[in-house]
Parts: C-alpha cells; sequence; structure tokens
C-alpha cells in the first residue's frame, strides 16, 4: 500500500557540498520496507520527484538526495517547517527474508542512503552485515561514520584514492577480503554490472529509471527481466539477481 | 434543502454518472489507482491502449518533463488483447462497476478488426475507442489517423465487425482535424475523441543529446489544453455525433470548459499521473463548480458555446 499526503521539514542540511539530508514528519505507516522511495510533488514542476527512504520510524522520513537539477535545487533551498506533498509506500524495496548470515551491502554515490534503513534492519534481525561504500574523491564521501556507529566494518573506496582503497568498489572487496554470503547494493548502473560480473553470490540490486508516476500507472519505466517485463518504480526498483538482464 | 446537481451524461446509450473518464494510457487497468480510492466515483475508465500482440514499447528513458506537462514515449507497452481479455478485464470488473471504455491500437486495418471483434464480445465493455493517433509507433497507430480516408478505412473495417458505440481517437497533429473528424462520422464512427497527444521533443543541453530515448513523444499536461479545447469545438461543430474531449484537464473547471466547447465526456489523463486523486478530486469539485456558474444540469452545457 502507498499514500499521499502532507509532510514537514524538520531539517534539512548539507552532508557534502551537493548532497543534501531532509527529515520529514508525517505518517509513516505505508513504509513498509529498506529500498522503498517517496515522491515529492515541487512547485511549478508537473512531474514529482523521486527519492528513496534512507531511514524511517514511527514519525518521521530521512531522505538524502543530490542536488543535479532544478527540482534538487529547489529542494536545498527549503527550511524547516515548510509542508511537501508526498507519496509514500512506493517500490518493492529489499527482502531480508532469506538465510544470509553475512550480507554485503554496497553503495555508489547517492546510491548509499537506502542501504543504512536496510543495516539497522538486518542487524536488528541478528545478522552480520558489511559495508562498502564507493565514491568519486573524499570530499564526495558521507555516511561513513553513521554506519561506522552502527557497529559494523565498513570500507569504502574512492576512484582517485583520496580515501579507502583507490578504485572501485569491486577493487575495494578484494583488497579487504570482505566474505559473504548475499549482495545488496544500489548504485550507478556501471556499478551494478561490475559487482554482478565480480560476485557470484545471490543478492538483490535497486535500480534507477526516470519515472512518469512513481506508482506503475504511465509504464514509463519498464525494463526486461528474465521473467517479463517490469516497472522500476512499482515492481522494482528492486531486482533480484537471477531475474536481471543487463 | 440541498441543491441536486445532475452531472450525468450519456455516450451513445451508454448512461454516466459523471462526465469524468481517466484516459487510456493514465490509468493502466485500474489496479494502481484502486489502491488510492474507490473508483466508481468515475463516470468510466478507458483502459490502456490494447494491441494484438504483446509489446515491451520504446526503449527507455521514456519520459520527459516540461514546464506544465511532460512528454511519453511509451509506445503501447501491453499485454496483447488475450491476456487483457483474460487478466485484466475480469480484475477491471472487480474492483470497478461502471462503464468500460476499450481502448484498442493496431500496425494494420487487419489487427484493428481482429482486436475489435474480439474486445466487442466482452460483456463488460460498453464503448470501443480506437486509436488512430499514437505518435509513439512507427508504421502505425498516427498514420492512420493523419488522413481523412485512412481513418475512414479504419472506422469502416471496424463498424463492420463490432456492435458497440466506436469512437475514433484523433490526433491533434493533422493540418485540418475537422475532415478527418467528419470522414470518420461519414464512415459511421459513433462518436469522436480527441485529441491525443501533440508530438515534441526536448533535449538535455549538458549531454546534447535528446532527453527521450526514441527522440520524440507525446506532449501532454496542463499545457495542451487550449488546443484540446480548441479542437473539441471544431469538431462538434462539424459533427452530429458526440465527443469526448481529451487534453490537459486537470479541474472542474476544465471540465466544464470543454463540456461547453462541445465535449459530452471528458478525459483525464497526465493529470492522473501527478496526483493519483486527480479524477476523484475533479469529480468532487464538480457540484461546487457547478453552483458557482449556475448549472444545475451539467449536460445543459454541452456545447452550449456558439
Amino acid at each position: 500500500m502507498y499514500k499521499k499526503d502532507i509532510y514537514t521539514i524538520l531539517s534539512n542540511e548539507p552532508l557534502t557540498p551537493a548532497v543534501y539530508r531532509m527529515v520529514l514528519e508525517g505518517d509513516t505507516q505505508y513504509i513498509t520496507r529498506s529500498g522503498q522511495f517517496i515522491n515529492i510533488e515541487l512547485e511549478g514542476k508537473f512531474l514529482r520527484r523521486p527519492i528513496s527512504v534512507s531511514d524511517y520510524n514511527d514519525t518521521t522520513i530521512t531522505i538524502i538526495y543530490k542536488v543535479v537539477g532544478s527540482g534538487t535545487e529547489q529542494m536545498r533551498e527549503m527550511q524547516p517547517g515548510k509542508k511537501l506533498d508526498i507519496l509514500t509506500g512506493l517500490g518493492n524495496g529489499f527482502s531480508t527474508d532469506n538465510n544470509a548470515q553475512r550480507p554485503l551491502l554496497v553503495g555508489g554515490g547517492v546510491g548509499v542512503p537506502p542501504l543504512y534503513n536496510l543495516c539497522k534492519r538486518l542487524i536488528s534481525e541478528g545478522k552480520k552485515p558489511s559495508v562498502i561504500l564507493g565514491f568519486n574523491t573524499e570530499s564526495e564521501l558521507f555516511y561513513f561514520d553513521e554506519f561506522k556507529a552502527l557497529g559494523v566494518d565498513v570500507y569504502c573506496s574512492t576512484a582517485d584514492g583520496s580515501v579507502g582503497t583507490k578504485g572501485f568498489v569491486t577493487d575495494a572487496i578484494r583488497e579487504n577480503s570482505v566474505e559473504f554470503d548475499y549482495l545488496y547494493t544500489c548504485g550507478p548502473l556501471p556499478m551494478l554490472k561490475a559487482l554482478y560480473a565480480a560476485t557470484e553470490v545471490d543478492g538483490e540490486y535497486s535500480f534507477e529509471e526516470r519515472m512518469g508516476c512513481g506508482f506503475g500507472a504511465c509504464m514509463g519505466c519498464t525494463c526486461k527481466t528474465k521473467y517479463g517485463n517490469k516497472r522500476i518504480c512499482k515492481d522494482g526498483p528492486v531486482l533480484k539477481r537471477d531475474e536481471i538482464v543487463w | 434543502m440541498v441543491k441536486h446537481f445532475d452531472t450525468s451524461v450519456e455516450l451513445c446509450g451508454v448512461k454516466l454518472i459523471n462526465p469524468v473518464i481517466p484516459a487510456s494510457g493514465t490509468f493502466g487497468f485500474g489496479r494502481e489507482f484502486a489502491e488510492y480510492y474507490d473508483l466508481d466515483c468515475l463516470g468510466a475508465i478507458s483502459f490502456k491502449g490494447t494491441t494484438r500482440d504483446a509489446r515491451f514499447g520504446n526503449p527507455t528513458p521514456r519520459i520527459a518533463e516540461c514546464s506544465a506537462g511532460l512528454i511519453n514515449s511509451v509506445g503501447l507497452q501491453n499485454p496483447g488483447i488475450d491476456k487483457v481479455i483474460a487478466e485484466e478485464l475480469p480484475h477491471l470488473r472487480e474492483i470497478f462497476h461502471n462503464p468500460i471504455v476499450a481502448n484498442i491500437s493496431g500496425f494494420s486495418l487487419e489487427e484493428y478488426e481482429e482486436c475489435c471483434a474480439k474486445i466487442d464480445k466482452e460483456d463488460q465493455v460498453e464503448i470501443i475507442e480506437v486509436n488512430v493517433s499514437c505518435p509513439n509507433v512507427h508504421n502505425g497507430g498516427m498514420s492512420f489517423g493523419t488522413q481523412p480516408e485512412s481513418a475512414a478505412e479504419v472506422t469502416r473495417r471496424v463498424k463492420a465487425v463490432t456492435t458497440k458505440p466506436v469512437f475514433i481517437k484523433l490526433s491533434p497533429n493533422v493540418t485540418d482535424i475537422v475532415s478527418i473528424a467528419r470522414a470518420c462520422e461519414e464512415a459511421g464512427a459513433d462518436g469522436i475523441c480527441l485529441i491525443n497527444t501533440l508530438l515534441g521533443m526536448r533535449i538535455d543541453t549538458m549531454r546534447r543529446k535528446p532527453v527521450i530515448a526514441n527522440k520524440m513523444g507525446g506532449f501532454s499536461g496542463d499545457a495542451i489544453f487550449p488546443v484540446a479545447v480548441r479542437m473539441v469545438y471544431q469538431v462538434a461543430n462539424a459533427c452530429n455525433i458526440p465527443v469526448m474531449g481529451c487534453g490537459g484537464v486537470s479541474s472542474a473547471s476544465d471540465v466544464i470548459e470543454m463540456m461547453m466547447a462541445g465535449a459530452t465526456a471528458v478525459q483525464v489523463g497526465a493529470a492522473n499521473l501527478k496526483n493519483p486523486y486527480a479524477a476523484k478530486e475533479i469529480i468532487e469539485a464538480l457540484p461546487k463548480e457547478m453552483e458557482r456558474l449556475g448549472i444545475e444540469r451539467l449536460s445543459d452545457i454541452i456545447g452550449i458555446v456558439k
């Protein structure tokens, strides 16, 4: 189930020069899984802006977004107290209903946020997740300490080597000899492809596509899978490894 | 005493509790919206454009945002007529009990015939809407709707194999909409639906490439409303068959404006994608808007502007 409602901004602050964290207050009962997203109405924009949920509790939703265009530029300027019209509970999200005991969470850039609530959930289920975060350079890094504070092993890679392993997330897996029995990942398409090729364990991959409605009506974001056409917004954004067609 | 406002209209003998119909391609087969509200408030539903074979549609990205609208190049993604009849239609009937408009598209005269003949046999369907105006598929769709002769030919062939009211959905991407609508009427069409989307394009100036993989797509949303009102007005005045107005409708006021231009029923399209409650909210706002404008019976104002 999903719902449209009005939410109030509690805070909106930068984590890096381009990445912001916004905390929203309102009804969160339709968010049921890590990796789901919300769709935000913005003044003067015809389409809503889909942003993944980084964390949530009974009364608040935390989103982390990168300023990439006029919509997110508008969001960056928003002050606490402002009210937003938002659809919540969208997308399938990650499943933790499996036997994995040592899952690996790999996030690339602005793909990192949805893994945060997932990490908390896995820990609460008694599992031992480890985390790899990939960025271009140190100034773009965020949430390394937040994941650390959850008490899990956290590694990072940067393309220029300014912090962590120099190279890609796949290099960080090798360099740190990370052992895992399941993979959860979200990030740019080349990263997802590289992880798919470099690993053999089962897992779940969260995809991105340009959306119209965000709730399955317009068929704008359809992709092909081994089990037929799927809408990234409604049947995804998370696809299981065995159904992915690159 | 609370004043009663009569919102009912009649389309070729099909009674609608109100003139508001979610437009094909913006409402799927109702499933997603049924999670938001009780669909029985809707006058009718026009379901997702259906072809003979299942289609994936065009490559992604196939959505581009615009000022007051969006461009889509979905390209008639649908499960194919047989699956629609076997799976979607029975489910739609469970969640919706008012008239269903079957939107049919094709790539050949034979395909239109075959699909319309099949859907005509389904009790659940009250009106057949023949789409000769999809801008997103090559060698079909719109090519039938851009010439009076070919639009008339589709109409004749479909009318010969069907018993239910047939509306022809026309494209605005033509030089003379009236001649095409009249050709359809002369060929036996029971009604006209217009407009489909306007062919549009956006460019990502940073990447120096079209935003949409297919380069061009159909532009819809608030921005096209004046074009739709104009074409509804022209066609309603030139034809003697009812018109379903469509294009950029996003308020009760828009519904009334389009009816004054000549529409008997009004479809709501892109607005559903921005706000899933759009059609419901428009219907709920109708009585108040009627009161404001001194309208007691909505059917009284159809084509009142001359």
